[in-house]
């Protein structure tokens, strides 16, 4: 099958690359680009493990073709870290709250809470809940995820994060 | 002592312990997207395999015709059940003691299952070339519904059995049956339904469900011909025993199969089984010369890899008029689908079902279980459950609930009333199991206290009223469940995984600056084992946690262990880690005692080294023992500090645990609303409490996604219905309810550390305590029992039988 050239942004570095059209993105970054942290869940776009960030917006890379993410702005897991290595705000709140288990929801569950935080710096718990209810997680049950966002969402506007009560 | 020396409080706690909420260690590199998966393995010269699968539940299969599909580009090769007959592979065996076809063999027996396999550079060719492959069919009669699976003139599924009296269970009694089981005194049993005062029946249903982790199934393989070895990256929970299956199957020396379990995206009992994926991988890996990788797709995991449950279980209590049971009877409907490829220790065709007398006292007690072929996908396993423990634990508890109803007493009454008591344990069960240890009353009466259980039913009655009234449409259930679990398969007197005992390993090598490597048998799927088996060698040995490295999952490296499922690796492994650690501490005891010149006995352990009793400034910490041990051992001694421990435990574990869901149902709409989950578990000593807390939550959700949906279904024509996330329940964030943990503590008097394991406890009392309060909640209006899954439209139609909807 004929390839097309693209060339896009991915975590702040210009990538290129030569794909089918009907090649989907996260193929595209896990096996050209060979960053594997994001997954693949179901291929349908319903458990959100695959989930990235492309010019502001959350998405199911599953369910997008490469051509389509031609020229655009895209952070994936592997962009979420300090740029000194630290742990960001997110991931640290998802490690002190136990918010993971197996691992593999956990890349699209922060790329999906990192654009949640900048849409709404101070949800609330029902908010954080609708937010990442396109992200299925298998393990936790959810109630340490909202933790671990409400963790990060404390620590980013600077304020002390006060766990709720039982 | 200067303000620089440590308090005892600060040295334990530099430890990170037993009992510390200690921050996991894997989570460093999973928050960056840094784990390692199967299908992160990328290898020179890789190629993509993939399944065709045959759309017919039960059809003959007339032809393959692969010609156009290897004229594709990138298809290299297709391979079928006759490439498979020449290294003798078409067929495996099971793990319990039935065969199953790797790829059709003549005939196809249920939807999606694997007929060739197509080979190319890329995963894309590959399913370009699995559409170009013609496959000639001739449809045959389904099998779908069990119960009609020994009618004389049910179609015959296994040809390949024609003429087999008798299984790898005993005596068959029709070509679709698989075994029968029996456990306990019939005679006495039946003579106490006679001289019964009361007695209950109910046909008590737990659905088919699958226990779909994120990651799928997956492996990559890789044959080198030069070296005749073989190299498996797979996502199994027990790497080890692939291993020797794939060695016995294969007739590959079994030194020469490396098998990797890398990072695993959850298990929940999926990844105990092999399945043909692996099989026709690692073919076309020796076919091609060429590593091969293979990776499930969503609809393919949930269609034929191994579903779980379908245990149809028809149950007879019997008891006194005051509420005192005398005797269980139940006999069990086990639908196993196509191939019994049930995950179960070899000896024990219904696992552990035996269970099913729970937490109470029954003096008597009878279990008959069938097992039985469908046009369905095989299986099944342990979807978090120790094997079958979760369908005994419904089995009862929903009893239960159905008994106080006759009898119009509280649930909770009844239970309190029947309970096992503390005085009792050791405690010799009807069915034949030892419960190792247990306080009913204690979490029960916690349990009740702290949710307000009596105003709850107050205020129950209240709405009752008021429904009748007209005042409301909404109606209250309170769920009751009360579970005693069986974890930790096993001792080798009961349990066996083809002829290799259950027992777990751990090998611990200190290194001379005082840190340490610990190799385990087990493999965590997401239970944090980097974590947690660290914390135990702290406790034990005075090292910091952060100074022990845990690997598992090469089993070129690690001891042999049977893996993790069934809540067995703190158990089983995590006996196995103690019991090495203190092989440690005896070597380490007599190195101190020659370095500070005393006789062994006059020292006593503190915290992180020895001490000289009675000399508190004589102490040499288990650092400098580690540095002494490459240096400066006692003349005899071989240098070195590590031990390595097998673990054959002498009884299984029993943890317990009192649930109670408040729920409201709309009956207009059937819509449910989750008001309250309580969940006190007594899982023994308590190694993580934050890990404890995370496994209780996640099992309390798949518990919800089970009771109240999640159910793989097929259709009258024997077509699956929930082949996605479409159709099969995934909780997300918003429907999951808000979860309340709580907790007792009876170790286990037979464990080193006194653990019994808590992974699968909140599935099993989970499910009932969901089934239970929509059960309650509908029983005022003259329902006894409704089925699982507890959907709302299930719900609906239940309200309008009942004639609460118009």
């Amino acid at each position: 099958m004929a390839k097309t050239h693209v060339t896009m942004k991915v975590n702040g570095a210009e990538v290129e690359g030569l794909v089918e059209p009907r090649t989907l993105l996260v193929h595209f970054i896990r096996e050209n680009l060979g960053m594997t942290g994001t997954h693949i869940g179901c291929e349908t776009t319903h458990c959100g493990a695959c989930t990235v960030d492309i010019d502001g917006m959350s998405v199911k890379s599953c369910t997008m073709f490469a051509v389509q993410a031609q020229c655009s702005d895209i952070t994936t897991v592997e962009g979420m870290a300090n740029a000194d290595g630290t742990l960001s705000a997110l991931q640290e709140g998802f490690r002190m709250m136990h918010g993971l288990q197996c691992g593999f929801c956990t890349p699209g569950m922060i790329m999906r809470a990192h654009r949640l935080l900048k849409e709404n710096a101070s949800p609330s718990e029902d908010e954080i809940r609708m937010g990442i209810s396109g992200n299925i997680c298998r393990c936790t049950g959810y109630q340490n995820i909202v933790k671990a966002i409400q963790y990060a969402a404390a620590k980013i506007n600077g304020v002390e994060f006060r766990e709720a009560a039982e | 002592m200067n303000d620089m020396t440590p308090t005892r409080e600060q040295r334990t706690a530099a430890l990170e312990g037993m009992g510390c909420k200690r921050k996991r260690v894997e989570d460093i590199r999973f928050t960056q997207g840094k784990g390692n998966y199967v299908d992160d393995v990328k290898l020179p010269g890789m190629l993509h395999g993939d399944f065709v699968r045959s759309p017919h539940p039960h059809a003959r299969v007339k032809k393959i015709d692969d010609s156009e599909a290897l004229k594709v580009p990138g298809v290299l090769a297709v391979i079928t059940a006759e490439t498979l007959k020449t290294v003798n592979l078409a067929w495996m065996p099971t793990l319990a003691g039935d065969v199953q076809m790797v790829l059709a063999d003549g005939k196809v027996l249920f939807q999606n299952q694997e007929v060739a396999f197509v080979v190319a550079t890329d995963r894309y060719a590959a399913d370009d070339g699995i559409n170009k492959v013609v496959v000639e069919y001739e449809p045959l009669p389904p099998l779908v519904d069990p119960f009609k699976s020994m009618d004389a003139d049910a179609p015959v599924l296994r040809e390949d059995l024609a003429g087999k009296t008798s299984g790898a269970h005993g005596p068959r009694k029709h070509h679709n049956h698989i075994f029968e089981w029996t456990v306990g005194d019939k005679e006495l049993t039946d003579a106490a339904f006679k001289k019964a005062e009361v007695t209950i029946k109910e046909m008590i249903s737990y659905h088919r469900t699958h226990p779909s982790p994120l990651e799928t199934c997956q492996c990559v393989c890789s044959f080198d011909k030069i070296k005749g070895e073989l190299t498996i990256y797979g996502t199994f929970q027990a790497p080890h025993v692939i291993r020797t299956v794939v060695s016995l199957i294969a007739k590959l020396p079994e030194q020469k199969i490396h098998v990797i379990a890398p990072d695993i995206g959850g298990g929940f009992g999926n990844k105990v089984g092999a399945y043909p994926g692996y099989i026709c991988a690692a073919v076309a890996s020796i076919v091609t010369g060429k590593p091969v990788k293979w990776v499930e797709d969503r609809i393919e995991n949930l269609t034929a890899t191994s579903f779980a449950r379908d245990y149809h279980m028809t149950t007879e209590i019997a008891a006194t008029k005051d509420g005192k049971v005398t005797g269980l009877r139940v006999h069990v409907l086990a639908d196993h689908g196509a191939f019994d490829a049930c995950a179960d220790p070899s000896k024990w065709p219904a696992g552990f079902f035996n269970i099913v007398t729970g937490s109470y006292d029954f003096p008597t007690a009878h279990l008959a279980v069938d097992g039985v072929y469908t046009n369905k996908a095989p299986g099944g396993v342990a979807y978090r459950c120790s094997f079958r423990v979760t369908e005994a634990a419904y089995c009862i508890e929903r009893a239960m609930d159905i008994l106080a109803q006759k009898l119009n007493m509280d649930p909770a009454e009844l239970r309190l009333k029947n309970f096992i008591k503390p005085e009792q344990f050791p405690y010799h069960s009807a069915l034949g199991w030892e419960y190792d240890s247990g306080d009913y009353h204690t979490a029960m009466r916690k349990m009740m206290e702290t949710t307000g259980y009596a105003a709850l039913r107050k205020e129950q009655a209240e709405k009752r009223a008021a429904f009748a009234r007209g005042e409301t449409r909404e109606i209250m259930g309170l769920g009751v469940s009360f579970f005693t679990e069986i974890v930790g398969a096993g001792p080798s007197k009961n349990c066996d995984i083809l002829g290799i005992a259950m027992f777990d390993s751990c090998e611990i090598r200190m290194h001379p600056t005082g840190a340490g490597i610990a190799r385990m048998g087990t493999k965590s799927q997401g239970q944090g084992h980097e974590t947690t088996w660290a914390q135990i060698i702290a406790t034990e040995i005075g090292i910091p946690a952060d100074n022990i490295m845990v690997e598992e999952g090469n089993t070129d490296t690690a001891p042999y262990g049977l893996g993790t499922y069934g809540s067995r690796s703190t158990p089983v492994a995590g006996a196995a880690i103690a019991m090495a650690a203190r092989k440690i501490k005896a070597k380490a005891q007599m190195i101190a005692a020659y370095k500070l010149e005393v006789h062994e006995d006059d020292l006593e352990w503190d915290i992180d080294g020895f001490r000289v009793k009675g000399l508190p400034e004589k102490f040499m910490s288990m650092k400098d023992i580690c540095w002494a041990a490459y240096n400066s051992v006692p003349p005899g001694m071989e240098p070195g500090l590590e031990a390595v421990s097998y673990y054959d435990p002498p009884n299984m574990t029993y943890p317990f645990g009192a649930y109670l869901c408040v729920m409201d149902i709309d009956v207009d709409t059937g819509v449910y609303k989750v008001r309250r989950f309580y969940a006190l578990d007594d899982c023994g000593t308590r190694i993580n409490p934050m890990i404890i807390e995370g496994q209780v939550h996640g099992g309390l959700t798949e518990a919800f996604a089970i009771a109240m949906g999640q159910e793989i279904r097929y259709d009258e024509a024997g077509n699956v219905v929930t082949g996605s996330f479409m159709d099969f329940f995934m909780p997300t964030a918003v429907e999951t309810p808000h979860w309340e943990t709580d907790f007792t503590v009876t170790p286990s008097p037979h464990h080193p550390i006194g653990a019994k394991g808590v992974g699968e406890s909140p599935n099993v009392g989970g499910v009932p305590a969901f089934s239970n309060a929509v059960n309650d909640a509908f029983s005022f209006l003259g329902s006894t029992h409704i089925q699982m899954p507890h959907d709302y439209w299930r719900n609906w139609k239940a309200a309008k039988q009942l004639g609460a909807v118009a």
